[in-house]
């Protein structure tokens, strides 16, 4: 069916279990996502979606207790939050933390450079860096003034959603998990926000996109949507699934059986 | 006799050697010197158990054997270990082992502006003006500003004149000198601002030798009414360098004072502050930054004191203790009977970063009037575990997360630093002294 099925996959996930402050939220996920696809992940509050980002961006307090999580074919759970950054993974926070006392523009060339520094790239000074950052922006709408101001400190809901699609692009990951990025945006916002995502959407660049909402997939249109409800993905289809559970609500995947699940 | 009690005999036994080389001197400060020598006599190096000294032990400091300082004024290196502002920026002076020396060998500096002169020479010109500038010292309560007044000997008096307003800062080096044993020198610096006057004075203490050494600085302001003034205290003595300061501070009507002391090395400091509000509407902005390492103290106590009516005072003060690191905040406001209208914040927050960082923090108030509106708490945290993650996600290795976030940490107090110029030149300065203090 997918053809990310017939690819070597660049993020794949085998029967994962994790837990996190003692009880399993992931209970047996499967997933495979191949290079430069877009994937929905859908499911009601409370399913797992932010664990599965977590568990691919390393939140120490989120444990793989069971399955494998590989990425590009290498056991992630082996790395480091930095590490896994470096490899290409990114993930854009459904709340973006606020760090007083650390300027945003300071912020965002020490993360560009600690990943130059990896690929042996030199460093950017402050004035490379501004250039890049100016070119960034532009994607998505982003006010010069939010630079200067420290890291999402004070910053509105949009403000920080796109800020986390600034860092996108600056990071250029391989794979970009967006976690409710469309959550608390204005109709403008969603729209600049979405453009920015659609930017940077590449034959090498896969994205996993959890959101609640169809709205935003009218602009970033997935390959495949998956639903997940009780720590595992128990159906997955195509844009039109969205369409679906938009009309009729998360109950009636939840009496479906598990057969019709897409298999692991 | 245990090692506070020998050591206070041998700094007296240093004292009777000094006042009898002085020779014949103006009665005035020797009778001064002496008042100095009694109090400490009475006082002697404190133990922990009076309530003021208990976290902090002396020992070490008792058992160096210290001689005094005997400053070379042909040294060159001091003046050009100071933080270097820029001429436009500051004007600077230094004070070598407690001596007098202008950076281009002048001693009293152009009529117009702020004026800057060494102690020595208004004691031979003016005894009787050095002698009412000198004796209001609180040597009753603090031994060390009397041990330091029994040395009395040379230092700094900036007085700026009524109105005066000078762009320029005064950037007053305080070295102690390298030597091959350990020496203990008594700096002391007196601020004069008359009415209206503005001045943003920065005191820089540095020591030259990696040994073992005691600066005992002692610093009073007289801020007329009206007058503004910005001090910024600067340590940044070596590992084995013992600092203790004391800071006396008289705030006339409508005057306001700001201060900023940053505690960025040495063996052991200790800072006493001390502001008087004496006239109404007088207002005080106390800011620290204390940085302990691996066996190291930082030790703070300030003292406000809201004697009258409507004046302010804004505390906040900032620790951040590395693992094997003890930091000591004790604030006392003191809002007196009469005092009325009084507002006053003081706060301290730390950073601890190890299992075996120390910090004892104890904001106080004392209110004994009613219609008042003052505010006090300490908190003591960690680093914020969401915003390593957050660094981390974004290819920032975590040792440099945990910098990135122990140097934001920092930044409320820095970033109100007076001078543009002094808060970039102190960047790598704290940089130098927060590397490497992450524990686990
Ligand atoms: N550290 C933790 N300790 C205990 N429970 C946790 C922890 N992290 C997540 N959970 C629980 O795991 C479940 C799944 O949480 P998760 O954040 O993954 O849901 P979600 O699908 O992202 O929900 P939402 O749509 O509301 O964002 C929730 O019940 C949550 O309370
Ligand atoms: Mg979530």
């Amino acid at each position: 069916m997918a053809k990310g099925a017939t690819k070597t996959p660049i993020l794949e996930l085998r029967d994962v279990h994790a837990e996190a402050g003692g009880t399993e939220i992931l209970a047996g996920l499967s997933l495979r996502v191949g290079a430069g696809e877009v994937h929905a992940v859908m499911g009601p509050n409370g399913s797992g979606k932010s664990t599965l980002a977590n568990v691919l961006a390393g939140r120490p307090s989120v444990h793989v207790t069971e399955g494998e999580v590989l990425f590009d074919g290498q056991d992630l759970t082996a790395l480091s939050p930095e590490e896994r950054a470096r490899e290409g993974i990114f993930l854009a926070f459904q709340y973006p933390v606020e760090i007083p006392g650390v300027a945003n523009m300071v912020f965002l060339k020490t993360a560009a450079n600690a990943l130059r520094k990896h690929r042996g790239e030199p460093e950017l000074d402050a004035m490379d860096f501004l250039a890049l950052l100016r070119d960034k922006a532009k994607l998505v709408d982003m006010d010069d003034k939010l630079m200067q101001r420290a890291v999402n400190e004070g910053f509105s809901g949009g403000e920080k959603k796109r800020n986390e699609i600034l860092q996108m692009a600056i990071l250029e990951p391989r794979l970009a998990v967006l976690d409710e990025t469309d959550s608390g945006l204005d109709i403008d916002a969603l729209r600049s926000v979405a453009d920015g995502v659609n930017s940077l959407r590449n034959a090498d660049r896969s994205m996993l996109v959890i959101t609640h909402y169809q709205r935003l997939l009218d602009h970033i249109e997935p390959d495949h949507v998956h639903v997940l409800a009780g720590g595992r993905i128990v159906r997955s289809g195509g844009k039109e699934l969205a369409l679906e559970l938009e009309e009729r609500g998360y109950g009636w995947i939840e009496n479906t059986t598990a057969q019709e699940a897409r298999p692991g | 006799m245990n090692a506070l009690a020998i050591a206070r005999d041998r700094h007296l036994a240093d004292y009777e050697g000094f006042a009898a080389r002085l020779g014949k001197e103006p009665a005035l400060v020797a009778a001064i010197r002496q008042q100095g020598a009694r109090a400490f006599r009475r006082q002697g190096l404190p133990s922990r158990k009076l309530e003021n000294w208990r976290y902090t032990n002396l020992g070490p400091l008792a058992k160096l054997q210290l001689g005094p300082a005997s400053p070379n004024l042909q040294s060159p290196a001091t003046a050009s270990a100071g933080l270097s502002l820029g001429d436009s920026v500051a004007r600077r002076f230094t004070l070598h082992d407690g001596r007098f020396a202008a950076d281009r060998e002048t001693d009293v500096t152009q009529d117009e502006g702020v004026e800057v002169q060494g102690l020595a020479r208004l004691r031979r010109t003016a005894p009787e003006q050095a002698a009412r500038l000198l004796s209001n010292t609180p040597i009753d309560e603090h031994p060390f500003a009397a041990l330091n007044t029994a040395f009395l000997d040379d230092g700094a008096l900036v007085r700026a004149p009524r109105g005066i307003f000078d762009e320029r800062a005064i950037q007053l080096v305080v070295a102690a000198g390298a030597y091959p044993d350990p020496r203990v020198s008594h700096p002391r610096v007196l601020v004069v601002a008359e009415p209206m006057s503005h001045l943003t004075l920065i005191l820089d203490f540095l020591n030259e030798g990696d040994g073992p050494g005691f600066t005992n600085a002692v610093t009073e302001l007289h801020l007329a009414e009206d007058a503004v003034v910005q001090l910024v205290i600067l340590q940044r003595e070596r590992a084995q360098h013992f600092h203790i300061g004391g800071v006396f501070v008289h705030q006339e009507r409508g005057s306001r004072f700001s201060c900023h002391t940053l505690s960025l090395g040495g063996a052991l400091v200790r800072n006493d502050l001390s502001v008087q509000l004496a006239g109404e509407g007088a207002v005080s902005r106390l800011r620290g930054l204390f940085v302990a390492r691996e066996g190291t103290v930082a030790d703070n106590h300030t003292r406000v004191d809201h004697a009258v009516p409507h004046c302010e005072s804004h505390e906040l003060y900032k620790g951040i203790i590395g693992e094997g690191g003890r930091g000591v905040f004790h604030g006392h406001v003191i809002v007196q009977p009469d005092a009325q209208q009084t507002l006053a914040e003081q706060h301290n927050l730390n950073l601890l970063l190890g299992e075996k960082a120390e910090i004892d923090s104890r904001p106080q108030l004392e209110i004994n009037a009613d219609d008042v509106r003052c505010s006090h708490g300490s908190t003591i945290g960690q680093l914020d575990a969401e915003a390593l993650f957050y660094l981390q996600s974004r290819a920032i290795d975590e040792s440099g997360a945990r910098e990135i976030l122990t140097r934001a940490f920092a930044e409320e107090i820095l970033a109100e630093l007076p001078i543009p110029e002094l808060r970039t030149s102190l960047e790598p300065v704290v940089a130098a002294e927060l590397a490497g203090l992450q524990g686990n």
